[in-house]
């Protein structure tokens, strides 16, 4: 490899050297655009450490990172836990299911218990809307939302941008089709917040029942119909259908959901011949989506978790340390 | 430090390197970023001209390794590295503008230890201007530049050559 090309390669883009204003990570709504590209830039640059073959930098040595998980996760614990370590912190991991929770101790309590021990940054899932809030009122130190309750999934929406901007060049002007259960669906919110501000032309599309009360004031349209919401997008994004969050009567019938709200082979013709397909995870393969176009040349799936791990290093990195 | 002087200077460290590792086999250059990129691929140039070879070269973001990355007030924007070939038993040219405090180069060399185990690396710098904090010496100077702490050394490149200089200022 000649240095010409190497240098090419480099895409000198200025960076500034920027702080985030904030000490936590709640959510997108309050994250200037300025913010989300320094993080975005950060984590494009960190993607380079993951493909070494010693997947390590010093820089956050001697930091405590703590996973403090309410609800189910394999994705973005293990994400979270490989960013810290790939950054030399020590990452402590705690599940409801296997901590003093089951005891009866409080969040608050927990939360108390785990600060006198120490931490530089505590990660938090919560089945309740403002549980990461809660704790950064409380707490001196770094939290970040890793999901609470139907509200915000700020580092999935991170990741979906880094993903949108590394195949799309630039999220500005874009047609970007959200379809699914939006209303219980915190990764649809944060990425509303997210990709409204970042100059996206947003289309959500759902059934009646699943659309959120406030919809109209979030800047996006609304479409009924799969094929409308989909016609000439750049970016089809496939939500999880949330079994676990339905309650039965809001939700007649599965068949009848797939057959108007899943993304196949016929209708993905509608979205432009370059789009890129993205689903969260975890699938229901068959429901939201056929595992033809999940497996297929359009799925931009598996680069959206191994982005998770760049933008979750690029945010340990940039709330660490330092005057704040 | 002018732009013929920064030219004759590159010159002769090219002959230097080829020198000292006899050829370009399992060569390296290596800039660090920012200030050492543009001189690492003037090097580049020299060699392959001289040598009639294609020279392998990688840039170096050190941030990450810094002692005082997480003790300054500001997070220090991360840029990309691009070393994509392992290290191990090559002979490693590391690249930079101004040698200072050497504290760079530590973190420079932590770095390139994660790439692999080089069989040798070698330190080329345009200016040498004393200073140092730690055991850190160059093989290759462009000048020896001595200066008092509260002046800044800036070495401009820019694709003009002619504009090309190495600047003292009080700061």
């Amino acid at each position: 490899m000649g240095v010409q090309a190497g240098l090419a390669m480099s895409g000198w883009r200025f960076k500034s050297t920027m702080n985030l204003s904030r000490k936590d990570m709640l959510g997108i709504i309050d994250l200037p655009k300025e913010e989300i590209d320094l993080i975005l830039d950060t984590a494009e640059s960190f993607k380079e450490i993951s493909t070494r073959t010693i997947k390590k930098v010093p820089t956050l040595r001697g930091k405590t990172v703590i996973t403090l998980f309410f609800e189910a996760s394999t994705r973005t614990r293990t994400s979270f836990e490989i960013a810290a370590k790939r950054l030399s912190a020590d990452t402590i991991n705690i599940s409801a299911s296997t901590s003093s929770v089951v005891k009866g101790e409080t969040l608050i309590d927990t939360a108390r218990n785990l600060e006198s021990m120490n931490p530089d940054i505590i990660i938090i899932r919560h089945s309740a809307a403002g549980a990461a809030h809660i704790l950064a009122g409380l707490l001196e130190q770094s939290i970040i939302n890793a999901g609470d309750g139907a509200h915000e999934h700020p580092t999935q929406a991170l990741l979906d941008m880094l993903t949108i901007r590394e195949k799309k060049g630039s999220i500005k002007g874009l047609r970007i089709a959200i379809v699914g259960d939006i209303a219980h669906s915190r990764v649809a919110r944060s990425n509303i917040y997210g990709l409204t501000k970042m100059g996206a032309d947003v289309a959500i599309c759902g059934p009646a029942m699943m659309m959120p009360r406030d919809i109209d004031q979030m800047g996006v349209s609304v479409y009924y119909n799969m094929g409308d919401a989909i016609k000439d997008a750049d970016v089809v994004m496939m939500l999880r259908m949330q079994l676990e969050r339905q309650e039965k009567t809001l939700f007649p019938s599965l068949r009848e959901y797939t057959n108007l709200f899943s993304l196949n082979r016929d209708n993905i013709k509608l979205a432009k011949d370059d789009v890129i397909v993205m689903h969260p995870g975890p699938i229901n393969r068959g429901i939201e989506i056929t595992p033809e176009i999940a497996d297929g040349p359009h799925s931009v799936i598996l680069e959206q978790v191994t982005n998770g791990v760049a933008v979750r290093m690029a945010l340990l990195y940039l709330l660490s340390g330092g005057t704040k | 430090m002018d732009a013929e002087g920064i030219e004759r200077s590159l010159t002769r460290i090219a002959y230097e390197i080829l020198e000292r590792n006899k050829g370009t086999d399992n060569l390296i250059i290596i800039g660090i970023r920012k200030g050492g990129i543009s001189l690492a691929e003037r090097l580049c140039k020299k060699l392959s001209s001289i040598e009639g070879a294609e020279i392998m070269s990688g840039m170096l973001d050190i941030t990450l390794y810094r002692d005082d990355v997480l003790t300054t007030g500001k997070r220090p924007a991360i840029e990309s590295t691009y070393i994509p070939f392992p290290l191990d038993h090559k002979r490693v040219v590391l690249v930079d503008d101004v040698l200072f405090t050497g504290r760079t180069i530590r973190a420079a060399m932590d770095a390139l230890m994660d790439f692999g185990r080089p069989e040798l690396i070698q330190l080329a710098v345009l200016i040498d201007r004393g200073h140092r904090e730690l055991p850190v010496r160059a093989d290759f100077i462009g000048e020896t530049l001595p200066s008092a702490l509260w002046e800044n050394i800036s070495v401009n490149l820019t694709d003009n050559r002619n504009a090309d200089e190495v600047v003292i200022e009080e700061s």
